[in-house]
């Protein structure tokens, strides 16, 4: 994916620092996100990225990524969802009275909480849309009415376990299609006790995607006219981004392979990534969050678009609400409880404006995981909740200040 | 009479671009004096370096004002010399009533205590000052721009002004406001204060001014005094644009072909205070390669009837039909009015027209990505082409069309709106103001647009507050005051002359 494909609005001949300065914030989050890696690694002796650590990391980060996803788009359309992780917690109760108490079916289960996620969703983004309620109120009534409604549902008492089938939505890992004797062969080549080779494979394929499409964006820049970012600072960034990818699933491939929720969040990363790039729906969002009325009267229908916005957060609410019960196997009152400020902050370090009108599906990702990773590091070290709370603050702080800086500079 | 300001040798410079280069500026002491340019000249700019904007030693030159040399450190450095600015937006808060906006930084107080008997009695005084009848506790939301911009008047003559600077005051004016504007300059001028005055309309500069000073690319090209010398438009625009511009309206071949777009029985309703009445009964047409134009004072409901024909964007209760090519089209959502053919090139281009925060090629495919995409999926190249095209057919000066809009200047940004338009492929283009607050040069690059657009057969509807735009530019000229269109000159008929008396008589 590409964190830095704004590089066309350069002029012709330009210094490779100036180029940097002006790119500054796509380059800063995927340089912090790497040094802050680094540094956990040296500091924990190598256990931040121990093959178990790494397939943690993703599994306690899945539900905040997805939930990124749809917030991205709402806060690009300009406005805030607050209620995303009461709601996340209402279909997470949903799905444990469903299948713990009325006996139903995975399937049936799934299918509702998807759909009561888009109805949450459609019954807040109509008051936002059609009736102008600023987005803050309805999502701030939304937390409180669906906190309420998920201790209601559940009587104030956690519920579960789940049955193994919905439990392989957060834990399970898909199963190595290759014989065994083909990873064994790849494990002793490697030096590895055992290799995944389906996950290794998939990492090898990836990279190798990003690389061609990542090419083939220059090639087509170029042939336009158009100034692409320095030689240099392509390799280097493919570079970085590939080798980062083969290295995460190498690391997946030599513990349990490649998990079930990590397929969903890439499934869905994709998806949104090219919905919010390359649709003309996508690129409609963005026109109505730059200049709502200015939007308007170019035909977009923008009570329609943020209407959507909101449905499309609810049912991604829906699914991380299922995928963190049956991380827990248990549907908990408490469950997503403050999420939503996590959720806004990997957003937001990923690059999106308040204002609305600019953001990144793939800046939204990576600031997911930065705060993961921040979160993992430091509770590996062993450092409080109270100190992790305000080092996340002040990295969220530090991040927005970073752009309004780098705003100012160049405005 | 001797110089109050004498501003010499200023260069600033900003990262990569010379925007003063050793601009000099005298301004008299009692003296109307205009600064004209074209957008971009450094206009502004000198005026941000004279009331400390840009403190004293980020720029070259002296200021010497009032006899000695000035170093400002910020705005209230300036004000406490009673250098005055008054910026070309507003600066009132909208919700706060005449006496508070007046008094705003400057309060009447003891202690922290406000004395409102004073403050009300002072502002009193200080709108008779400038003709304003309005209660002090009027909040300034309720005020037309015309009574703001007195507003801001009268809050400079709060601060004992000595010099004011007036940045393009009538530029959201009416005709009859400003009118009633310059005269208070002159008044003003009677009363001892010097102004400085920016401003493109140069019948209005011809008007009050004394004295004129000619700044072009950032260096000044001439100072004209009107005592010593005629000051004519022609001249002012020889040294604006550095070329003679004999025809301010170039030429079209005018014939009008069948009715392209007609609206009867146009009746609208305001969407706040709904038993007002904003358009009355209105009946218009258009045919194909008409220019017709829409002439009436500001509030005279031109825009409402505009954005209410084109997909319902104003007022309520909307009755009458439209029809295009003879069929009757639903006009009643924005994209069905793009889909009927319709275009309105909003007099709001920042609020209303444009995303700033994009990129050139991002907003002229806004109203018409379905031309650029395969069903969901964009064509980004197509877009590159596209926008590349109305680049180069529209003459949009900028390094390329990935820059940001808001770095262009007003008169290459109205060329985006345009374009964004074209693109969208409408048989009638509604053009709200499409010149103002651009400079000399761009308009004539717009008005060639227009005329273009009449020889493919467009019909376009254009609305103006700049009476000899009308006449330099339209076939048919309908007169509309108050809701109602009062009447309809051909070219040949129309004069000011006759505009003014219709909206007067009726």
């Amino acid at each position: 994916m590409d964190i830095a494909e704004h590089g066309a609005e350069a002029p012709e001949k330009q210094g490779i620092g100036e180029y940097l300065v002006r790119h500054l914030r796509e380059y800063g989050l995927l340089f912090a996100l790497i040094a802050i890696m680094a540094f956990f690694q040296i500091v924990t002796e190598g256990t931040l990225l121990k093959p178990v650590n790494v397939t943690n990391l993703l599994l306690q980060n899945s539900y905040i990524v997805i939930m990124a996803l749809g917030m991205l788009i709402v806060i690009v359309s300009g406005n805030i969802d607050l209620s995303v992780g009461s709601v996340m917690g209402f279909v997470g109760a949903l799905a444990a009275v469903m299948i713990v108490e009325w006996e139903l079916s995975t399937a049936v289960t799934m299918v509702t909480c998807l759909v009561a996620g888009g109805l949450i969703g459609a019954a807040q983004g109509y008051w936002i849309a059609y009736w102008k309620i600023p987005s803050f109120i309805v999502t701030l009534a939304g937390m409180l009415v669906f906190r309420g409604a998920s201790l209601w549902l559940l009587e104030g008492q956690s519920l579960g376990p789940f049955p193994r089938e919905f439990q392989m939505l957060a834990n399970g890992f898909v199963p190595d299609i290759f014989p065994s004797g083909v990873s064994q062969a790849v494990a002793d080549l490697l030096g590895q006790k055992r290799v995944n080779v389906l996950a290794l494979g998939t990492g090898l394929v990836a990279a190798g995607l990003i690389v061609w499409m990542e090419l083939k964006a220059r090639a087509q820049n170029k042939a336009y006219g158009m100034a692409g970012e320095p030689q240099a600072f392509f390799i280097a960034r493919i570079g970085i981004v590939a080798i980062a990818l083969i290295f995460i699933l190498f690391k997946l491939s030599t513990f349990r392979g490649l998990p079930n929720v990590l397929i969903t969040m890439g499934v869905l990363t994709i998806i949104y990534a090219f919905f919010t790039g390359r649709t003309v729906t996508g690129r409609r969002i963005y026109a109505l969050g730059g200049n709502e009325k200015a939007a308007k009267l170019s035909g977009i229908k923008t009570e329609r678009l943020t209407f959507l916005a909101f449905v499309n957060m609810g049912v991604l609410a829906g699914i991380a609400g299922m995928v963190f019960a049956a991380r827990l196997n248990s549907a908990t009152p408490k469950a997503g409880f403050a999420l939503e400020l996590d959720v806004i902050a990997a957003v937001f370090i990923g690059g999106a404006s308040m204002s609305g009108g600019v953001g990144k599906i793939v800046g939204a990702v990576v600031g997911a995981f930065l705060m993961g990773v921040l979160n993992n590091g430091m509770s590996i070290m062993g450092i409080g909740i109270d100190y992790q709370q305000m080092i996340k603050g002040l990295v969220l702080l530090a991040a927005v200040i970073f752009d309004v800086y780098n705003k100012s500079k160049q405005g | 009479m001797t110089a109050l300001l004498e501003m010499r040798g200023i260069t600033k410079e900003f990262p990569g671009v010379k925007a003063l280069d050793t601009v000099n500026l005298t301004v008299k002491d009692g003296e109307i004096h205009a600064l004209v340019g074209e957008n971009g000249a450094g206009k502004s700019t000198l005026m941000k370096v004279l009331s400390g904007v840009y403190p004293a030693g980020s720029y070259d030159g002296e200021i010497h004002y009032d006899g000695a040399l000035a170093e400002f450190g910020d705005i209230s450095d300036s004000e406490a010399k009673g250098v005055i600015i008054i910026h070309q937006e507003l600066a009132l808060v909208p919700l706060l009533s005449i006496a508070e906006n007046l008094f705003l930084g400057n309060e009447r107080a003891r202690g922290g205590i406000i004395n409102w008997r004073e403050t009300n009695k002072r502002t009193e005084a200080l709108l008779q000052k400038v003709g304003l009848k309005e209660p002090p506790s009027t909040l300034v939301d309720k005020l037309g721009v015309g009574k703001q911009q007195l507003v801001e008047i009268a809050k400079a003559l709060s601060k004992e002004v000595r010099l004011l600077i007036l940045d393009e005051p009538t530029a959201a004016l009416s005709e009859s406001d400003s009118q009633a504007l310059l005269d208070l300059m002159l008044e003003l001028k009677q009363q001892g204060v010097t102004q400085i005055i920016i401003s493109h309309k140069l019948n209005e500069v011809r008007r009050v001014a004394d004295s004129v000073t000619v700044i072009r690319d950032g260096s000044t090209v001439s100072t004209m005094d009107a005592k010593t010398q005629d000051i004519t438009e022609d001249n002012i625009v020889r040294d604006m644009v550095g070329r003679d511009m004999a025809h301010r309206y170039p030429a079209r071949e005018r014939r009008a072909g069948e009715v392209l777009m007609e609206v009867k029985d146009w009746n609208v309703w305001h969407p706040l205070h709904t038993d007002r009445q904003v358009i009355e009964d209105v009946n218009m047409a258009v045919r194909a390669g008409e220019v017709v134009g829409i002439a009436g004072l500001m509030g005279a409901g031109r825009t409402e009837l505009a954005m209410s024909i084109f997909g319902r964007s104003y007022g309520r209760n909307i009755s009458g039909s439209v029809e295009v090519g003879g069929k009757p089209v639903d006009v009643s959502t924005v994209s069905k009015a793009i889909e009927a053919g319709l275009a309105y090139v909003t007099e709001d281009r920042k609020s209303l027209g444009l995303i700033l925060e994009e990129t050139i090629q991002r907003n002229i495919t806004m109203a018409n990505l379905e031309e650029v995409a395969r069903g969901q999926v964009l064509n980004e190249s197509a877009e590159t082409r596209v926008a590349e095209e109305y680049r180069k057919a529209l003459n949009i000066r900028t390094p390329g069309v990935f820059q940001k809009v808001m770095n262009l200047s007003g008169g290459n940004q109205q060329k985006v709106v345009l374009s964004k338009w074209l693109f969208a492929k409408p048989e009638v283009l509604i053009l709200d103001e499409p010149t103002r607050g651009i400079d000399v040069g761009a308009k004539f690059e717009i008005y060639g647009i227009i005329n273009d657009l009449s020889k493919q057969g467009k019909g376009v509807i254009m609305i103006s507050s700049e009476m000899p735009e009308l006449l330099g530019m339209c076939d048919r000229i309908y007169v509309m005051n108050e809701g109602a269109f009062v009447g309809e000159l051909s070219a040949e008929d129309a004069s000011q002359e006759r505009i003014m008396s219709l909206i007067v008589t009726e």
